[in-house]
């Protein structure tokens, strides 16, 4: 009896301890952020970093595992303390990035994001905690690389890379990180580093694959040279629609901080004018050598015509980041929002509601009375696909009332892909592989479901 | 009069989903009058593997901008772009470059 005693004393004591634990927890990442200063209008003054004659005898401590490393030693490590990186995005690669070149002791980082932490960025961008969503990625990341290692200076910068400041922020910094995830942000990175005379180490990263090469480098070639021409926006996925997995974006970023490390230590790096090509599903590394300096490049060649930062959305055809585009490929009556859905489905009337998401998408969450049809499926008129959407038209006409219309409406994740989807049936229907039906789809998609209609729905 | 070639051609970096996922193809192409170069194996890929939206691979009668083409892991910039002249076994990678972070 004593003892079940005690067990249940214990058990309480442990819960009390936990909930103040907790709420320690929150308090001090408040307490975090009270301690950063509001974001300036203009960039931070940065000053030079002052050179550094010795180590101290903490400094020789901490970095004593690296420090006996004959290729970097003493004279390596007082380089690393006395270089500043500029990292453009807290994200995926640059979070490892930062994390590496903070714990080796970089003198300053500057760290570049506009955006704010969300719950689905936890996944990969490993500064960021759960206490932090809703926070600046800049400021987020900087209190956290304090924690790491206090004598390493971080500068955030919340906001975005824009080419009115581009160019000045780069030169207070020795070398740049592209961790940005935006072909428009890319090139910006690259004329800026051109015309600052900055070496730029660029890593990208998307589903199970990562990419990561040094441009700009002792001659090597820019980002310009390699693509002369962005690619066409219809073109780039983005993480959210593509996904991809943290470990990968973790790789590159340490495969990152450690070119960054390497030019800044005074060793070089190893990707300049090649590729690494990583492939995580195979387990695969690939190195592939790139073209060299064009003498005709638009930023690097010899007669340069990007003399200026330029407008590099409207260069790209895109805009600098990495949200999901919104499509306008019907016109407003040919579309419903979610709260006329939402009241057509509680009145009963006959409908068909048609889902094309791809299946991977289905198994996350789904609303149970849609018909599944990817709109992969539609766009091969799969055979299969549209014997079974013929039938559910068919078997919708009959159990409809007289004089009822026969609907269709087609739902996706955010409203873009149903757009197309709408576009294929009205073919067939006019095409007469379809009965006549009318086509509509859901602005906003399941997204939007879940934020006006159902709470309880998923996000993802 | 050529004769018929055998080459690896593989796809990565997104640029598979256009081939129905598939990232590696083992090609024979046939013997013919021209000699094979990167130009003609763009025709052959986009009437022999392609599987849809074409514009999406080939714009004109080269690569699409944002894809990467390599020839026995060298940009092919270093070897003629289009006029490259294929080899027995010779290994041709698009690759698409990706931008997310």
């Amino acid at each position: 009896m004593a003892a079940r005693q005690e067990v249940l004393a214990l058990q309480a004591e442990v819960a009390r301890r936990e909930e103040e634990l907790s709420s320690l927890k929150q308090r001090l990442a408040a307490a975090l952020l009270e301690e950063q200063e509001p974001t300036p209008e203009r960039p931070v003054q940065v000053s030079p970093l002052p050179s550094k004659a010795a180590l101290s005898r903490d400094e020789i401590l901490r970095y004593s595992r690296q420090l006996v490393l004959p290729e970097l030693g003493v004279h390596g490590q007082l380089r690393l303390a006395t270089a500043s990186v500029l990292i453009v995005g807290c994200g995926g690669l640059g979070c490892p990035l930062a994390q590496y070149l903070a714990a080796a002791g970089v003198g300053r980082l500057g760290l570049v994001d506009y955006d704010v932490v969300e719950m689905s960025n936890l996944a990969r961008q490993v500064l960021h905690g759960e206490a932090l969503a809703g926070q600046a990625k800049a400021f987020s990341a900087a209190a956290s690389l304090r924690r790491l290692n206090s004598a390493v200076e971080c500068v955030p910068y919340a906001q975005a890379l824009t080419p009115a400041t581009a160019l000045d922020l780069v030169r207070r910094y020795d070398v740049v990180a592209d961790c940005s995830d935006n072909v428009p942000t890319r090139y910006l990175v690259n004329d800026a580093c051109v015309l600052a005379g900055r070496p730029l180490v660029s890593a990208s990263a998307l589903r199970f694959e990562g990419q990561i090469t040094v441009y700009h480098y002792d001659g090597g070639p820019c980002y310009r040279c390699v693509f002369p021409q962005p690619p066409p926006a219809e073109t780039v996925t983005n993480c959210a629609d593509g996904g991809v997995l943290g470990v990968v974006t973790g790789v590159l970023g340490c495969l990152q901080a450690l070119e960054v490390l390497k030019i800044a230590a005074g060793m070089g790096p190893s990707y300049s004018g090649s590729l690494l090509l990583f492939d995580a599903l195979r387990g695969h590394f690939r190195c592939i050598q790139l073209r060299s300096r064009k003498p005709d490049c638009a930023a690097c060649g010899e007669r340069p015509t990007v003399t200026d930062l330029q407008d590099y959305e409207a260069f790209c055809g895109s805009s600098a980041t990495d949200k999901c585009r919104s499509l306008q490929l019907l016109s407003p009556a040919e579309r419903v929002s979610v709260t006329y859905y939402k009241r057509l489905l509680d009145s009963g009337a006959p409908h068909l509601l048609l889902d094309v998401r791809p299946q991977v998408e289905v198994d996350i969450c789904r609303l149970p009375h849609a018909l599944h049809i990817p709109l992969k499926q539609l766009e091969r008129r799969d055979p299969e696909s549209l014997k079974l959407l013929g039938e559910a038209i068919r078997e919708g006409k009959r159990d409809a009332q007289e004089g009822a219309a026969d609907s269709i409406y087609v739902i996706c994740k955010l409203g873009n892909d149903s757009q197309k989807a709408v576009k294929i049936l009205q073919c067939l229907t006019a095409a007469q592989v379809l009965d006549p039906v009318t086509v509509r789809d859901v602005v906003g998609g399941l997204m939007a479901w879940a934020a006006k209609i159902d709470g309880t729905f998923p996000q993802y | 009069m050529a004769a018929p070639l055998s080459v690896k051609v593989e796809f990565r970096g997104g640029v598979e989903l256009l081939f129905d996922g598939v990232k590696k193809h083992q090609v024979t192409l046939p013997g013919q009058e021209e000699p094979w170069d990167i130009r003609n194996l763009l025709v052959w890929i986009k009437n022999n593997l392609l599987q849809e939206r074409t514009e999406l691979f080939i714009q004109g009668d080269t690569v699409r901008p944002g894809i990467l083409v390599l020839i026995n892991d060298a940009d092919w910039e270093l070897l003629g772009e289009l006029d490259y002249q294929l080899q027995d076994q010779d290994r041709i990678l698009f690759i698409s470059t990706l931008h997310g972070g």
